[in-house]
């Protein structure tokens, strides 16, 4: 058990630079996720944390150690790797063991350890197996065995679940989720996909181009994303923007965006106060524009017109795709009774509790 | 004809177990080099030359003069260049002359090996020998535990490959010795006893031997093959 520090680690692939100044603290135990587009250089972080690539500044460390020149056996970690990498040679029983014998572990105990795992994951019955006799889950579970015999005190995952079908991954997600409760141990997982962020992370960590853009419990980070790439990144479907100007004056302000016009807040108002007749980026998520005849309970909103462009039904909710003035397309999540019609002229509802303005030239949030 | 049988293991012990450790050898150390592509490229050109022309080479390199007069064999050049007196080097030790011929086959093989270890080697996943290293093993037991179990098909196909090649040996022998000195092979053998000696039923009969001799090898390689899905 241990925590993990980052301290400015950067890594640099001759000019590329995969990974800039990161610094980020993970908390003994706890389940971090880095999150990120592909190329992102999630996976890179990832890697230098094992050990697998050379870190170009700063320092990683493990619990108080300092590990740049650690070299992977001996950093205490285990990874679970995207494509599982199991020895198609051996057994199931001898994948999760051969990096106990490498260290010499008795061999009652190397019994013992294989055992329990198997017994935790399942896949006691399939000890004698080569991987190939394996379906993808399985072998994702003895992917997983192979970290815990070794009973590390940092978990590394490197987007494991991307290789099962819709299904499974969903499954596996929560079994992961109570692996991390059982053992008690640190785990730190990448993954590009924020569903399995969001359902699984004590922090998040959304990185860009290579660089940290914010960290934060899954709901903060849903609440308070700190830029228009965070806004967009977290949440599916995601956050729709309006470019708009902050019109009137300090007492009555108002989000113009050309089509419509929505009043603020007095105490939204006095956070945006500073870049007032500025032009900006209105961010609000499809569950917080509604149909006014079905409204969860205390909403305030603004209504604007906008015509109905498609609709995806879902179930217990409507995707309704919608135009707004000047061919503005955005996208509402609706009770499913609000029977909207393809090309019809419909009334929308704007929640203004829960919008997000956005400087339009640096980005960054304007009410965090 | 026992002579020829003995020195076709030799063939086969020293030829063909060289030309496959030679080449897993020279595909890792190039695999993590500058310069593979040169290296590989000049392990490899002795593939383009005939066996004929092979021998021809060596011939040079093994040549003798008497000791009075310059070597222009390039072995004897630095023998005598380091104190010795000029060897006939294919001609005595009698049957370690044999490794003097088996060189070439090595010689020529080795790229043959390389090559397709090469591609073998750079078939194994990068995340199989990330987790080895993860797991705790070093170079050498990566080599070992995991590189070689992964590629012995074909290590398997590469090996019977060579050594059937190496049961038909030649060319090599009939140009550098004509099987004297106790170099003869089951394929020399043959051609003296059906051309030179016109013993046909003899000549048939030792053909027929290694054809024989043949084909236990040829069969596990079909069977390695279909294992892998090759046919």
């Amino acid at each position: 058990m241990s925590s993990v520090t980052f301290d400015k680690m950067t890594k640099r692939y001759g000019d590329v630079t995969a990974v800039s100044d990161l610094s980020l603290e993970v908390k003994d135990k706890e389940f971090l996720v880095l999150v990120g587009p592909s190329g992102c250089g999630k996976s890179t972080a990832l890697r230098c944390l094992a050990g697998l690539e050379e870190i170009s500044d700063g320092h990683i460390r493990i619990g108080d150690r300092v590990v740049n020149d650690v070299p992977p056996k001996d950093r205490d970690i285990a990874m679970v790797f995207q494509s599982y990498a199991l020895y198609p040679h051996m057994s199931v029983y001898d994948n999760m063991a051969f990096g106990l014998k490498l260290r010499k572990t008795p061999k009652s105990e190397i019994d013992r350890r294989v055992h329990e795992a198997a017994q935790i994951l399942g896949i006691e019955q399939y000890l004698d197996r080569k991987p190939k006799a394996l379906s993808g889950g399985q072998r994702q579970r003895v992917a997983l065995g192979r970290a815990i015999v070794r009973e590390p005190s940092v978990f590394l995952l490197d987007e494991p679940l991307s290789n099962l079908d819709a299904k499974l991954r969903v499954q596996t997600r929560a079994e992961i989720s109570k692996l991390h409760q059982r053992l008690g141990t640190t785990f730190i997982y990448v993954t590009h996909d924020q569903v399995e962020a969001m359902t699984m992370a004590d922090r998040i960590v959304v990185i860009k181009d290579g660089v940290l853009q914010q960290v934060d419990s899954p709901q903060n980070l849903y609440d308070h994303p700190v830029n228009i790439f965070v806004a967009g990144f977290i949440g599916s479907p995601s956050m729709n923007f309006f470019d708009a100007t902050l019109t009137g004056d300090a007492k009555e302000m108002y989000v113009d965006t050309g089509t419509f016009r929505l009043r603020l807040s007095d105490e939204q108002a006095q956070k945006v106060a500073g870049s007032l007749g500025k032009e900006v980026v209105f961010g609000i998520r499809p569950e917080d524009i509604n149909s006014p005849d079905y409204l969860p309970a205390d909403v305030k909103g603004v209504r604007a017109p906008a015509t109905v462009d498609l609709t995806e039904m879902m179930g217990s909710e409507i995707y309704v795709y919608l135009t707004a003035g000047n061919d503005k397309n955005f996208i509402a999540r609706i009770d499913p009774r609000a029977a909207y019609h393809v090309g019809e002229k419909v009334e929308i509802l704007f929640n203004l509790d829960s919008i997000h303005l956005f400087d339009r030239e640096t980005e960054k949030s304007l009410l965090v | 004809m026992q002579e020829a049988v003995r020195n076709n293991v030799l063939w086969i012990v020293f030829g063909a177990t060289l030309s496959v450790v030679f080449g897993l050898l020279i595909a890792v150390l190039a695999d993590r080099s500058r310069f593979e592509n040169i290296a590989k490229s000049l392990i490899f050109l002795p593939m383009a030359i005939s066996m004929v022309g092979a021998g021809v080479i060596w011939n040079f390199v093994y040549e003798i003069k008497d000791a009075a007069s310059p070597q222009i064999g390039l072995l004897n050049a630095l023998w005598v260049a380091v104190g010795g007196q000029p060897q006939a080097w294919t001609a005595q030790l009698q049957p370690w002359n044999n490794l003097f011929l088996i060189v070439i086959l090595i010689w020529l093989q080795t790229g043959y090996a390389m090559v397709l270890f090469s591609a073998a080697i750079k078939g194994i996943p990068g995340e199989l020998l990330e987790a080895a290293r993860v797991d705790g093993a070093t170079e050498v037991q990566t080599f070992f535990k995991i590189m070689i179990p992964y590629i012995m098909g074909t290590i398997v196909t590469v090996s019977t490959t060579i050594i059937i090649f190496t049961l038909k040996i030649f060319d090599v022998v009939q140009v550098m010795t004509g099987g004297q000195f106790g170099t003869h092979v089951i394929a020399t053998q043959f051609y003296r006893q059906y051309f030179t000696n016109r013993n046909f039923g003899y000549g048939s009969a030792i053909a027929i031997v290694l054809l024989i001799a043949v084909i236990p090898v040829m069969v596990y390689n079909l069977k390695q093959f279909g294992e892998r899905r090759a046919f």
